[in-house]
């Protein structure tokens, strides 16, 4: 069989960073699909291995600004259980809001995507402003809208005053009520229907042998969560169910977010209404003592993953960091293969494929269904500027 | 002639948005300059997913080793008068990325920057008006 090879990026329309497919086709069908991965690779791993562990929580949330704020929360959590710190409970409250918070903009940010990528620009305009109201709560609790430094060794960087906590509860108020409206559209929509219905799909079988996290995962029917699984910061003392769609294909995906978003509301406002008193901060010592610590938290994406390497000393000897995207890319080639071209956006965004947390150190083989690492200095050699 | 051209550049630049290995940060401030809340198609101004439609570049990002390349050749791919457009502090110094083996070098380094934006990640409000300014610059004669 002959089939032609289609090139997508890496500037390309659909998603907003650059990455290359090259999809093999056979008329409109898509028989094979190859991931170029690795053009956001900046070497933070490397650099965070250079600075100290105060300098990294700034460097490490800058892996993803979409949501940094889990990504500074892994590392702070791992490297306090590398200390065997414990934080004040006002710090953990207000981790758990802050990381819910990051994760309702994100899946706004990606349903709005996703209706772009529909063809329903309507729908991205409505989310994209709704999203605007939590972006307002964001910067009144931290101080900035996306990449906020709340999260730092020890604690929370700031305190939250009951004027804040009013408005923050009246954001979430008015977000579920319009939440609603989304659910409707998503769920009744005939654009919606027809666009992600059937599309993309992954079979729970084929979604645990991926090893795919998060919604993805969720969206074939796994329960799985772990701030359900393996509570960390508030997640113990707070009530909320994991929602699982069993329908396997994007609509699932999409449903499970949009799901997420009322769950993170309840969470939010029952975390505020609880919000225990006393210090926001505990003074954590600048050299940490030699260990190996693994952390793990439920990234918007999926399941995020640090392993630090302590010698003792204020800088990490080794630094590790497994992104939910790289996870999901294997089973974005699976929902992609046997689909048509036009279904190609839809099915990869509904893995919120995010390519600046994704362009790690590891090297994917899909042809073999393979993954290795490779060697800093062969790599440059491979892929250096001259290329 | 050129006077017309100039005023319909001024009335309705279309942008074309490049990530050159940022955190995504200053992206999305940049997609929610065009939604509603901040609406700069007020000014006429459109994404355009095609180099060879677009006036100016937006471009965010610590410049990799590896999309380099293929920046300069997206700028080569677009018509004359062009314009850049740098946003955030990656784009500008290499920011928190500065001596990471993965950035090449700065986006000016690379190719021609008419707006600097500072930030980390600038507020849409500031991007705006680094395109504004853009606009005055055009109208008095550009860079180019």
């Amino acid at each position: 069989m002959t089939t032609t090879d289609l090139i997508i990026g890496p500037q390309h329309p659909a998603l907003h960073e650059p990455e290359r497919f090259v999809l093999k086709l056979d008329g409109e069908y898509v028989v094979d699909v190859v991931p170029r991965i690795g053009y956001v690779h900046r070497g933070i791993e490397k650099a965070a291995e250079l600075r100290s562990y105060i300098q990294d929580v700034y460097l490490i949330e800058r892996i993803c600004g979409i949501c940094n704020v889990s990504h500074s929360l892994v590392y702070v959590q791992t490297v306090e259980a590398l200390q065997g710190f414990e934080i004040p409970p006002r710090a953990a409250y207000l981790r758990t809001v802050v990381h819910e918070l990051n994760r309702i903009h994100s899946h706004l940010l990606l349903l709005g995507v996703v209706g772009e990528l529909f063809g329903f620009d309507t729908l991205f305009m409505y989310l994209w402003r709704d999203r605007e109201l939590v972006m307002d709560v964001v910067e009144s609790i931290t101080g900035n809208r996306l990449i906020s430094a709340f999260n730092v060794l020890g604690g929370v960087a700031r305190d939250v005053g009951p004027s804040q906590i009013s408005e923050a509860k009246r954001a979430m108020e008015y977000l579920r009520g319009r939440m609603k409206f989304y659910k409707k559209v998503f769920a009744e929509d005939p654009t919606v229907e027809k666009r992600s219905k059937g599309v993309g799909i992954l079979k729970p079988s084929s979604a645990l042998s991926l090893c795919a996290v998060g919604p993805v995962i969720r969206g074939s029917g796994i329960k799985t969560d772990l701030r359900a699984d393996d509570p960390y910061a508030a997640y113990g003392e707070i009530p909320f169910n994991v929602i699982t769609y069993d329908t396997n294909d994007s609509w699932a995906r999409f449903m499970v977010r949009v799901d997420e978003v009322f769950e993170s509301i309840g969470i939010i406002e029952y975390a505020l209404d609880h919000l225990p008193d006393g210090p926001i901060r505990a003074r954590f010592p600048r050299r940490v003592r030699e260990g190996e610590a693994v952390g793990r938290v439920e990234a918007p994406r999926g399941e995020l993953i640090n392993h630090i390497i302590s010698k003792g000393g204020d800088k990490p000897y080794r630094f590790k960091c497994r992104t939910p995207t790289l996870a999901n890319i294997l089973a974005a080639c699976e929902m992609i293969r046997g689909g048509q071209i036009a279904d190609v956006p839809v099915s990869l965004s509904s893995i919120d494929p995010c390519f600046s947390c994704e362009d790690r150190l590891a090297i994917i083989d899909v042809s073999k269904g393979e993954r290795y690492s490779a060697r800093i200095r062969d790599l440059m050699a491979k892929y250096g500027a001259s290329r | 002639m050129g006077k017309l051209a100039t005023w319909c550049r001024l009335k309705s630049p279309w942008i074309l948005h490049i990530n050159a290995g940022g955190c995504n940060g200053c992206d999305i401030e940049i997609l929610a300059a065009l939604t509603p809340r901040y609406d700069v198609e007020r000014f006429g101004i459109l994404l355009k997913p095609s180099p060879r439609h677009a006036d100016v570049m937006v471009i965010a990002g610590v410049m990799t080793r590896q999309i380099a390349e293929r920046v300069k050749r997206i700028y080569e791919q677009m018509p004359e008068p062009k314009f850049v457009v740098a946003v955030g502090a990656c784009a500008l110094t290499g920011g928190v990325f500065q001596n990471c083996y993965g950035q090449a070098m700065r986006v000016d380094q690379v190719i021609p920057v008419d707006v600097y934006v500072p930030g980390c990640p600038p507020k849409p409000e500031a991007i705006i008006d680094g395109v504004v300014k853009l606009l005055g610059k055009v109208g008095g004669g550009g860079s180019q």
